[in-house]
C-alpha cells in the first residue's frame, strides 16, 4: 500500500506522511512540483504560477531536511517520482540519510528514473535522450555499489496508458524501455544480474478488469523470455518483474464524482489479481484535484478491505487456468511482442521515441478513445449515458498565494547564507565531471552538500547536454 | 460572411504542465473536422504562443492546463495578447479549471472553457458559432 503524496511546502508533505504512517501506511511517496521535475528553483521565471502545485517544490538541501524531519529513513521506504532530475533528488536522500547517521545499506526506496517515457508522454525531459541515459546509468551503477537495497529504475507504462494507449502498447512501450535501459547498463560494464534485479516496473490499471488481469500476466512471462534470451540473465530475480500498479487516473470522471470510488475498487481489484506488489488508489477527487485528506484515506481504506477483507490475496495468481484469462494473456502477449517487433525495425526505442513513432502511436489511440466515446460506442457513466443535471464542482486544495513569494525569500536567505566560492568550485567540478564519462552521483552529493540549489545544478548540465528538442507533429 | 479558407486554430500549453492527451486530441479532432491546427507542444511561454499565433495568423487560440497554473499564465497570454494589440483572435480554454477560475477568466477575455468530458463536437459548435 503507497498511496502518493506531495504539497506544495516541505513542512505540509512532512505532516501528511507522520499522517499516513500513523494510519498503517507501509511507505511513502513523494510527488514533486513542476519546476523541481524539470529542474528549476522555485525562484526561476519558468517557475512562476506552478511552485508547490503538482507536489512538494524542492530546491535544496534544506528543503530536502524538512519533509523529511522526525522521519527515520531506515524505517521507511520512499518512492520519489523524479525523472530528469533523479540523480539530484537522489543525492539529497543520500544525503539526509548520512545526516541521520542511517548507512545508505539499510535505505529502501525507489526512484522512478525513468526518463524515457518522458518523451513519449509525461513532459518532464530536461536534455536529449542520449545524455539522459547516461543519468539513469550513473544511478544504477551507484547505487549496485553503495545502495543495495535501492530500485534504481521504476520503468513506467503508467503515463502512456494514461496519454491513451492501449494495454497491449503500454506492454510494449514499458518492456522496450526496459530493454533501452538494460542495454545502457549492460554497454557500461556491468553485469546484467548485478543490477537487473533493483529495475521494478509501474503500470496502469485501466477499466476492462479481465483485460488488465492478462496485461500483467503477459508482462511478466514477456519481461523474463527477454531477460534471459536477449540479455542472457542466470539469476532468477532478474527475471521477475516486479511492479507498482496504480488505478487509472483517466477512467475517472469530474461529473458525479462518487462513482470514482466504485470505478477505483474494481481496477484495484484487477491489479491485485493480476499479482501488483504493491498498488495505489487514486482518490475520488483525484481526477482533478490532489486528493483531499478525506478522500486520501478513503483510498487507502479501499486497499484495506480487498487486503484483509476479501480474501483474494490468498493466491497470488488465483484466475491462472482460466480459460478466458489465459486466452487473452496469450493475445496481448502476442500482440506486445509484434509491436516490440516494429520498434526493434526501427532501429530501436531510442529511434522509436526520436522519430515520434511512440508519440504517434498513442495519440492515434488516443483519439480512437475520444471517437468511440463521442459516437456512443463507449460508455462513460456520467458522462455519455446516465448523465444526471448536477453542476461540475472541481473543489481544487487552494495553493496558499504567499508561497511562491515566500519560496524566494528562503532560496535569497540561503544564497546569501551559503560559502559562494565553494558553491562555485562545486559547479566547476560539476561541469567538468558532466564532459567527462565520470559518475555524476558523488559530486552531485558533494553539490547539494554545500546547499547548490537544484536550478544551479541543472543550468549546468543544460549547457553542457543541451535541452531536447520535441517535435510536435502527431 | 462566409469565406471558403478553413478555420485556423492554434492550440497551446502554457507552463511546464506536460498533459498532453486533452490539447492533442482536440487538435486532432478538429482536424478531421476540416479545421486547419497548429498544435505548438508543451511548456510554451505566453510570449512564444502569442507569437506562434501572430505568425500564423490565426483565427482562434486554445488554452490548455491540467497543473493549476492557469490562471497565471492565461492572464499572461490576455496581457501579452493585449500588448501586441492583437485583436480578433478569439481564445478559449481547456483542462482542469475549478467553476470559480472559468468566471475569473472569461473576464480576462477568455470567451469558453471546456472541461473534462467536454466532446470536440461542442467545441467545433462554439468555433463555428463564433468565428463564422
Amino acid at each position: 500500500m503507497r498511496q502518493y503524496a506531495g504539497f506544495g511546502t516541505a513542512a505540509e508533505t512532512n505532516q501528511r506522511y507522520q499522517y499516513l504512517l500513523a494510519h498503517g501506511q507501509t511507505g511513502l511517496s513523494i510527488a514533486f512540483d513542476l519546476p523541481t521535475q524539470i529542474g528549476y528553483d522555485s525562484d526561476d521565471p519558468q517557475a512562476l504560477g506552478e511552485v508547490g502545485r503538482v507536489g512538494v517544490a524542492i530546491s535544496s538541501l534544506a528543503d530536502m531536511e524538512r519533509v523529511f524531519k522526525g522521519i527515520p529513513l531506515d524505517q521507511v521506504s520512499t518512492s520519489m517520482t523524479i525523472n530528469a532530475t533523479a540523480p539530484i533528488l537522489l543525492a539529497l536522500y543520500l544525503v539526509v540519510a548520512k545526516q541521520q547517521g542511517v548507512p545508505w545499506s539499510k535505505l529502501n526506496g525507489t526512484v522512478q528514473n525513468d526518463i524515457l517515457k518522458e518523451y513519449s508522454a509525461r513532459g518532464t525531459y530536461i536534455f536529449p535522450p542520449t545524455p539522459s541515459l547516461r543519468l539513469v546509468a550513473d544511478i544504477v551503477e551507484f547505487c549496485t555499489k553503495e545502495v543495495p537495497g535501492w530500485n534504481t529504475i521504476s520503468v513506467g507504462g503508467y503515463h502512456m496508458r494514461e496519454a491513451g494507449c492501449t494495454a497491449a502498447q503500454e506492454i510494449a512501450f514499458t518492456l522496450a524501455d526496459g530493454i533501452a535501459y538494460v542495454q545502457t547498463c549492460v554497454g557500461r560494464g556491468l553485469a546484467v544480474d548485478s543490477f537487473a534485479p533493483r529495475i521494478a516496473f509501474f503500470f496502469n490499471c485501466h477499466s476492462n478488469f479481465f483485460e488488465e488481469v492478462a496485461k500483467f500476466r503477459a508482462a511478466r512471462r514477456l519481461w523474463a523470455h527477454i531477460l534471459r534470451e536477449k540479455f542472457g540473465a542466470k539469476n532468477e530475480r532478474s527475471m521477475v518483474l516486479r511492479f507498482h500498479t496504480q488505478t487509472a487516473g483517466s477512467t475517472l470522471t469530474a461529473q458525479q464524482p462518487d462513482n470514482n470510488i466504485v470505478r477505483t475498487t474494481l481496477e484495484a481489484l484487477a491489479a491485485v489479481l493480476g499479482g501488483t506488489q504493491s498498488l495505489h488508489t487514486n482518490g475520488k477527487d483525484e481526477g482533478s484535484v490532489i486528493p483531499t485528506e478525506a478522500s486520501a484515506l478513503l483510498a487507502l481504506r479501499t486497499q484495506q478491505i480487498i487486503a484483509h477483507e476479501s480474501g483474494v490475496t490468498a493466491e497470488p495468481d488465483p484466475l491462472g487456468g482460466s480459460y478466458y484469462v489465459e486466452s487473452l494473456t496469450d493475445r496481448l502477449e502476442q500482440q506486445a511482442r509484434d509491436q516490440l517487433r516494429e520498434i526493434d525495425n526501427l532501429g530501436g526505442m531510442l529511434k522509436a521515441i526520436e522519430s515520434g513513432y511512440v508519440r504517434q502511436e498513442i495519440y492515434r489511440a488516443a483519439s480512437k478513445h475520444q471517437q468511440a466515446v463521442e459516437a456512443g460506442k463507449k460508455i462513460i457513466v456520467g458522462v455519455n449515458e446516465y448523465v444526471s443535471d448536477q453542476p461540475l464542482k472541481a473543489k481544487p486544495q487552494p495553493v496558499d498565494p504567499r508561497l511562491e513569494p515566500r519560496r524566494y525569500r528562503e532560496l535569497a536567505a540561503l544564497r546569501k547564507k551559503r560559502n559562494a566560492s565553494k558553491v562555485q568550485q562545486c559547479l566547476a567540478t560539476l561541469e567538468k565531471a558532466a564532459n567527462s564519462s565520470e559518475n555524476l552521483m558523488p559530486i552531485l552529493m558533494d553539490c547539494v552538500r554545500s546547499h547548490v540549489t537544484l536550478g544551479e545544478i541543472c543550468r549546468v548540465l543544460r549547457s553542457v547536454f543541451g535541452e531536447h528538442q520535441p517535435s510536435h507533429s502527431v | 460572411m462566409k469565406s471558403k479558407r478553413p478555420l485556423k486554430i492554434l492550440i497551446a500549453k502554457a507552463g511546464l504542465d506536460g498533459h498532453e492527451r486533452g490539447a492533442l486530441v482536440v487538435a486532432m479532432g478538429l482536424r478531421e473536422a476540416g479545421l486547419e491546427v497548429v498544435y505548438t507542444g508543451i511548456r510554451n511561454t505566453p510570449e512564444q504562443i502569442v507569437a506562434s499565433a501572430m505568425q500564423e495568423k490565426v483565427d482562434a487560440i486554445g488554452l490548455s492546463s491540467l497543473s493549476g497554473g492557469h490562471m497565471a499564465q492565461f492572464r499572461r497570454v490576455m496581457e501579452v495578447l493585449k500588448q501586441e494589440q492583437v485583436k480578433g483572435v478569439l481564445v478559449f480554454a481547456g483542462g482542469i479549471i475549478p467553476d470559480e477560475d472559468v468566471k475569473k477568466l472569461q473576464k480576462l477575455g477568455i470567451q469558453a472553457v471546456f472541461g473534462p468530458g467536454s466532446s470536440i463536437a461542442s467545441i467545433l459548435t462554439f468555433l463555428r458559432q463564433r468565428l463564422r
